[in-house]
């Protein structure tokens, strides 16, 4: 099975990837995340105005198999929260790279970027 | 409204009073069923007026609100074999281990013998457990008698029948260890380490018990890695957590070595209940070197599993630990003057406390104690020899692969290409409960599966049909089952993302 892996993006070890423009990061999940969790039923996300750490949890997302803890691509402060997914969390299986992206961060340092994976690495990383 | 004076206590009573204990007499009439000093009467219509001008009974006097009140019940009126026969078809519509074979691997879903119900049932066994210990004698023995069997069975020195659950024993377990470190003054100990391949509720209690878990892999034979379990012990660690046979259903090995490992750097060797009814009757945890463990007392002594009522996990000990166990214990006292034995509750000298009321889920002890008196050695020994033929010969009747051997009392077959959980679906259309499914995780689409010893070999030969049945099936009719069953398959998603949390009835008369 092929996954898509845009390459205008970065992406962490845990599955989450960043989009960065203008010094703001879009943050979601893997097309291959979301295809190894199967129906994604809940998303918990932080609110607009937290701050947060690279690496560190930022949200839970609960499919019908597993419950599994959101990572942060970058640290900076919550600036946007894509609040379409409390009423319809299937955004996130059916389109992770668009519709159904989850918060958006006003990046500390956009250089930290640079310590996550390119599509390239990434997608050796799943195979 | 005069009878409302009457001293009468007996007198059927007006519309309008009501009793917290009462009886329908007719026309809108109740009579009290406790005598007149008991009662505690609502009078409707009163409103703050204590004299008896109010009639009541027509809705708009009620204190409550209008939209809390009704007008009328509509209670089902039903003739005795209408009734029968609905409660006996709503029987009929699941399955449970009285109604075939049950092989959910790991839970060993023996079946429940019905004495063991008439036991508990004995006018005799329902003692209030506050009477004095002296007139307690029978109750504190079985539970001596019961603390000491499974003292036995385990090759611990001290056990415990309070906890009231397999899942609350192994919390105790890991209390009583922490007691015991820091009695030792070793609270520096915050390590606990389970094998990735252990239940689910061994992560959970060491991280309930304040530990931080350390994982362990499984060496290619599917037994825990002795180089791996090197490098995870160190002076932090408080205990590993361990069930033998384990989850793949294969004897450790290694125990005694890894015994020894565990306890030169200062830990405690834990065992999980779980597959004791492999061993039962020929080898003991406590011969092993393990230090403390829990009993599932609805799998390996056949009470009925708890399924949120009632249940016990008894935990038992080496003698470093029997002081901290939860108190009360029971214990034999001085002999009477005419030579008989008596018994008596204690607490233990460092005691973790109480952790359930009284002696733990007293009935469930005595099925339990039933259960083990009627089978005495010879018939436990020979329980754990059937489970593990069982197992063994179902397992040779089967199409589907299974990668790890020699297994005991259960054995994770591996559905291959197939989805496990459609596996398990198909399976119920062929009139048997399918096995555990998807785990452990080391095997690709586990199969996990444990007949128990009181399956006979055509029942046995029955399931294998089931089993080889749906083997040969494609992924279509997999997918679409169930097809036979009272219920067809759940919608996880949508049950799931839309949630309907309180019972409400599917349609009503106007939808009719």
């Amino acid at each position: 099975m092929s996954f898509e892996i845009p390459d205008d993006r970065r992406y962490l070890e845990s599955h989450e990837w960043a989009l960065e423009e203008n010094g703001t990061v879009r943050v979601g999940i893997s097309d291959f995340a979301q295809d190894e969790l199967g129906d994604v039923v809940f998303v918990e996300l932080p609110e607009t105005g937290d701050d947060l750490t690279q690496e560190d949890e930022f949200g839970v997302i609960e499919s019908i198999k597993a419950v599994s803890d959101l990572y942060a691509p970058v640290s900076g402060e919550v600036t946007a929260v894509n609040e379409d997914l409390f009423d319809a969390p299937e955004l996130v299986n059916e389109d992770p790279f668009g519709e159904g992206w989850m918060l958006e961060i006003d990046a500390d340092d956009t250089d930290e970027l640079e310590a996550l994976l390119s599509a390239e690495e990434y997608e050796d990383q799943i195979a | 409204m005069s009878e409302r004076s009457d001293d009468a206590s007996a007198a059927p009573r007006a519309e309008g009073v009501r009793y917290d204990q009462a009886r329908y007499v007719e026309n809108g009439q109740y009579e009290p069923l406790l005598s007149e000093k008991d009662l505690t009467r609502v009078e409707i219509g009163a409103e703050g007026d204590e004299t008896d001008d109010g009639d009541g009974g027509d809705g708009s006097d009620s204190p409550l609100p209008d939209h809390l009140t009704r007008d009328s019940l509509e209670l089902p009126e039903l003739s005795e074999p209408e009734l029968a026969r609905h409660y006996t078809r709503l029987s009929q519509m699941i399955y449970g281990i009285d109604s075939g074979p049950y092989p959910l691997g790991s839970c060993t879903m023996k079946y429940n013998p019905k004495f063991t119900e008439d036991v508990a049932a004995l006018p005799k066994a329902a003692v209030h457990p506050d009477r004095s210990e002296r007139s307690l004698q029978g109750t504190l023995e079985l539970l001596y008698r019961l603390q000491d069997y499974l003292g036995r069975i385990g090759g611990m020195d001290a056990v415990t029948l309070q906890p009231p659950a397999g899942a609350a024993g192994e919390f105790v377990g890991i209390r009583v260890a922490a007691a015991y470190h820091e009695h030792n003054g070793e609270d520096h100990r915050d390590e606990v380490i389970v094998p990735e391949s252990a239940h689910g509720t061994n992560f959970a209690t060491a991280a309930l018990g304040g530990y931080d878990v350390v994982s362990l892999p499984s060496d290619d034979e599917g037994r825990v890695d002795l180089e791996a379990l090197e490098a995870a012990l160190s002076e932090q660690t408080a205990a590993l957590m361990l069930t033998n046979p384990n989850t793949l259903g294969l004897f450790e090995r290694d125990i005694e070595r890894i015994a020894e490992m565990v306890h030169d750097v200062g830990g405690l060797l834990y065992y999980d209940g779980a597959n004791l009814n492999a061993l039962l009757g020929r080898a003991r945890p406590g011969d092993m070197g393990f230090d403390v463990m829990h009993y599932n007392v609805h799998k390996t002594f056949a009470t009925p599993h708890g399924g949120g009522g009632p249940g016990a996990g008894p935990v038992g000990v080496v003698d470093e630990l029997a002081p901290f166990l939860p108190a009360p214990r029971v214990r034999e006292g001085d002999k009477t003057k005419s030579g008989e034995s008596t018994y008596e509750l204690f607490d233990p000298e460092h005691t973790i406390g109480h952790v359930h009321g009284y002696q733990g889920n007293w009935l469930v002890l005595v099925k339990a104690f039933a259960y083990i008196a009627r089978l005495g050695d010879a018939g436990l020994s020979d329980a754990s020899a059937k489970a593990v033929l069982n197992a063994n010969y179902l397992a040779s009747q089967l199409e589907y692969d299974i990668p790890y051997e020699p297994f005991h009392h259960e054995f994770v077959a591996s559905a291959g290409d197939q989805d496990a959980a459609d596996v398990a679906k198909r399976m119920l259309d062929y009139g048997v409960h399918p096995p555990t499914t998807k785990w452990p995780e080391i095997v690709s689409e586990a199969l996990m599966t444990e007949p128990t010893e009181v399956e006979s070999k055509g029942t046995l030969d029955r399931l294998a049909a089931a089993f080889n049945a749906v083997a040969a099936e494609d992924d279509e009719t997999l997918e679409a089952a169930p097809g036979r069953t009272t219920a067809r398959r759940i919608d996880q998603t949508s049950a799931a993302r839309n949630p309907r949390l309180s019972w409400h009835a599917i349609g009503n008369t106007d939808d009719e």
